[in-house]
């Protein structure tokens, strides 16, 4: 292998992988949203790598080292689809974009917390019915 | 006494550690051993990661995001950036290079396209977590490279990684109204696609033979048979994905697939209502846009009201006019133009935002107000809103926009009169346009030739 280390078409492709980023960027830069946007693209990988993950990660491992150890995965799947649900829609669910949400649609963002906590239940539940089949069945 | 000389040792004894810790730090720099923590392969315990489960998930997105992608750059073109205001992003340079006349048949294409954008990127949320689940132990890889090609690869991750978080997280606020970004939203989740695309394109180039030989690696089929008992790791690979000491495994591959593709149906399942009209739309129980508002002909999707652009009933009273700017200008009150010819046409109102419905509307046509103030052959037509300030209280439509018969400046809808949240006294109405380019409250249309 040479002293790159790797085939010259891979330079190639990653030079115009950043030629093509460059290039945007300086759109960026035109648009005058160069350092909001800066922030929020790194920001995002932060959010995600450093605490979203780890956040999610550590929360399983708690839930694996419980004193007794619970049928993990009728809890870990219900818990992780209702957080999942949260992570997407706390805006609506927590009422933060509620000023913004009324001067549109003209309707509140009060149903929201009702209803993922009813989904959140219908999962629980739904889990806790196929957790049960499965024991009798056994 | 005791005390001083014992002091005076243990700080010999903690500068010996420190001399100590300085040549490990240097010899991690160096690439002798790793750090602790994250960067040991003994600290990344999942029996289930693996090149063939992180290829099946590169595989679903590898056919989601492109179609997410190029209905975004579609919804760029239906807002027919050439004419005068509609441009969001007029920095845009090279890159509106394949923009095309919007056409306004067939009219369902906007929602289609733009349901199928917003739809499909909530449902590959959990596929895109999965993924980079799948290989969070590469970004911790010691040493951090190689070789100058490692180097430039690793790096156009932070581009991979933070250019899809940064359009998923920019999309999600914002169909939420959750206006908390620093900057519009209209460059910043153009500028950033593009920048995801790139890296996107190189990633799969340089991945895709990989992809082929882990999917190859273990049956599907078989791997669908395969029972917890009988869940074992990979068969250690070369990008270290597998654990070097696996956990034993607490759910199968075909559990973790089916948990994966259950997050995704959820997503779906609880928003796609919002595309849909009828008894599914209320389905839509996690959507913005999937709301009861009433049995009434005017109770569907508000975008805007009219309290919130500060349009009032005032202003659309008996004092109303609609005015036509051409070779003459003419003005009309809403009698007048209920008296013109009017035609009725079911036709989808779609939103950028994702949501659509179909509605009857009645009105006059375009073409024929055109003709009414002298010209025979519009070349477009520039809309005015009574709303005061905001981007779209005006909108340029196209020749052949308003040449459809189906171009209309609607004045009733399912056969009331439109509600003031709707538009009344006037709307512009255009087949397959985005929902912001059906200009509410409409005050004045100048037909003049579009610069």
């Amino acid at each position: 292998m040479n002293r790159y280390g790797a085939p010259a078409w891979h330079l190639i492709a990653l030079i115009a992988c950043y030629a093509v980023a460059l290039y945007v960027f300086t759109r960026v830069i035109s648009a005058g949203i160069v350092l909001g946007f800066l922030l929020w693209f790194v920001g995002a990988v932060i959010l995600h790598d450093f605490i979203v993950l780890p956040l999610y990660s550590l929360a399983d491992t708690g839930l694996q080292r419980g004193p007794r150890r619970p049928p993990v995965n009728y809890v870990r799947v219900p818990a992780a689809l209702s957080g999942l649900l949260l992570l997407i829609w706390f805006p609506l669910i927590l009422r933060s974009s509620e000023y913004y949400y009324r001067a549109s649609t003209g309707l509140s963002t009060e149903p929201y917390l009702l209803r993922w906590l009813l989904i959140t239940c219908a999962l629980f539940a739904g889990s806790a019915i196929v957790y049960a089949i499965r024991r009798l069945r056994r | 006494m005791d005390t001083r000389f014992g002091g005076k040792s243990v700080s010999n004894a903690s500068r010996e550690r420190r001399k100590a810790q300085g040549a490990r730090v240097r010899g991690w720099l160096r690439g002798q051993g790793q750090p602790p923590g994250p960067f040991r392969p003994e600290f990344w315990r999942s029996p289930l990661r693996g090149p063939w489960l992180t290829s099946v998930f590169g595989l679903v997105l590898l056919v989601g995001l492109p179609i997410v992608a190029l209905t975004g750059l579609v919804s760029y073109a239906a807002y027919n950036p050439g004419l005068p205001g509609n441009d969001m992003t007029p920095e845009k340079g090279l890159l509106g290079f394949y923009l095309f006349d919007w056409p306004t048949s067939p009219v369902w294409l906007y929602r289609l396209t733009q349901g199928t954008h917003v739809i499909l990127g909530l449902t590959l949320v959990p596929i895109l977590l999965a993924k980079l689940w799948s290989v969070i132990p590469k970004l911790f890889a010691w040493p951090p490279s190689r070789s100058p090609a490692q180097l430039l690869e690793r790096a156009s991750l932070l581009l991979l990684v933070g250019g899809a978080v940064f359009e998923f997280v920019t999309g999600i606020l914002n169909i939420q109204l959750f206006y908390v970004f620093p900057f519009s939203f209209y460059p910043a989740h153009l500028y950033g696609a593009w920048i995801f695309m790139a890296a996107l394109v190189v990633h799969v180039a340089l991945k895709l033979p990989r992809l082929v030989t882990a999917l190859r690696s273990r049956g599907f089929r078989r791997e669908m048979r395969t029972n917890l008992r009988d869940t074992r790791p990979e068969p250690p690979d070369p990008d270290g994905l597998v654990a070097a000491t696996p956990a034993p495994p607490s759910m199968s591959r075909r559990g973790l697939l089916a948990f994966v593709g259950g997050g995704s149906l959820t997503m779906f399942g609880l928003s796609v209502g919002q595309t849909l009209d009828g008894p599914l739309r209320s389905t839509a129980l996690l959507a913005p846009h999937g709301r009861d508002y009433g049995p009434g002909p005017n109770d569907f999707q508000v975008n805007k009201t009219a309290a919130s652009v500060g349009v009032t009933d005032a202003q659309t009273g008996p004092d109303w006019r609609l005015t036509l700017l051409g070779a003459q200008q003419v003005l009309l009150t809403r009698q007048e133009l209920l008296a013109l010819p009017l035609h009725t046409y079911r036709l989808p109102i779609a939103c950028v935002e994702g949501w659509s419905t179909e509605q009857e509307w009645t009105g006059v046509r375009l073409a024929d107000l055109a003709r009414l103030c002298g010209v025979a052959e519009p070349g477009g037509v520039h809309a005015r809103s009574l709303q005061q300030g905001g981007v779209f209280n005006r909108v340029s439509l196209s020749a052949g926009q308003v040449a459809d018969h189906r171009s209309l400046l609607a004045l009733r809808v399912n056969g009331a009169d439109l509600s003031l949240d709707h538009g009344f006294p006037a709307r512009i109405m255009v087949p397959n346009a985005p929902g912001v380019h059906n200009t509410k409250w409409v005050r004045e249309l100048d037909f003049r030739t579009l610069p």
